[in-house]
């Protein structure tokens, strides 16, 4: 356990996690989504449970990913915020 | 969403790429009992590279590879795969999934038994999972985009 890396890490993770709610433009949140899913697979990586950070980068990070930015092409923003 | 794409870098890094993407899969698949992987996450990498066929060639191509009738016939296999070897164990008087039986069947040790009892329903995970992945994806990106009811009405007040 290398605890630099550790805080980094964590520090990347808390702060894509409040930008992917406070940002306005979902397909930027859906972005940001997939680097806190990127990071997490760092953080499970680093913590040793490489099958987990597996599932995260091949699940989440990826197929995830295509499939809300399919789900936000396919939506339209009706209110004026 | 889904078209063929003019762009013919694209097309070309995909026309590579996919592939290797695939092969990257089955080696993830084969060897998920001895290092991290097996088959979910092979099947979700496999189901990627058909998704990136999809959005780079277009629905006509992707299609001609793999069409919807056999997609649904594949996540039904794919579970049939999982649930007969299981059941098999039942009939070789193991439990559920206790691939430990089936050691007479293909006359190997019971050790060995178990790793292609293991082995088999990997793939049967993989190839169910690859299909549902690629349907999720061509059933959302295939509809005409979401209208919401509600939202006259809420523009109203």
């Amino acid at each position: 356990m290398i605890l630099p890396f550790d805080i980094i890490i964590l520090l990347f993770v808390v702060i894509c996690a409040v930008a992917a709610l406070t940002v306005k433009d979902l397909l930027s949140a859906v972005v940001i989504l997939g680097a806190y899913s990127f990071f997490m697979c760092l953080m499970w990586t680093q913590m040793g449970a490489v099958d987990v950070a597996f599932t995260e980068a091949s699940v989440s990070a990826s197929v995830g990913t295509i499939l809300l930015i399919t789900a936000v092409f396919k939506t339209t923003r009706n209110s004026k915020d | 969403m889904i078209h063929n794409s003019t762009d013919v870098i694209i097309k070309t890094v995909a026309r590579i790429f996919i592939p290797f993407i695939q092969l990257y899969a089955l080696y993830v698949i084969m060897h998920g009992h001895y290092s991290p992987g097996g088959g979910f996450q092979g099947g979700v990498i496999l189901g990627a590279s058909l998704i990136l066929l999809l959005i780079t060639h277009g629905e006509r191509v992707a299609m001609q590879r793999i069409s919807e009738n056999w997609i649904t016939i594949l996540f039904s296999l794919g579970v049939l795969i999982y649930a007969g070897i299981g059941t098999l164990c039942l009939f070789f008087g193991g439990n559920f999934l206790d691939y430990g039986v089936l050691a007479p069947l293909l006359h190997v040790s019971p050790a060995a038994a178990r790793s292609l009892g293991i082995l088999g329903v990997e793939i049967g995970v993989g190839i169910a999972v690859m299909s549902v992945m690629v349907s999720i994806f061509y059933n959302i990106a295939r509809s005409g985009p979401y209208r919401n009811k509600g939202t006259t009405a809420r523009r109203e007040s």
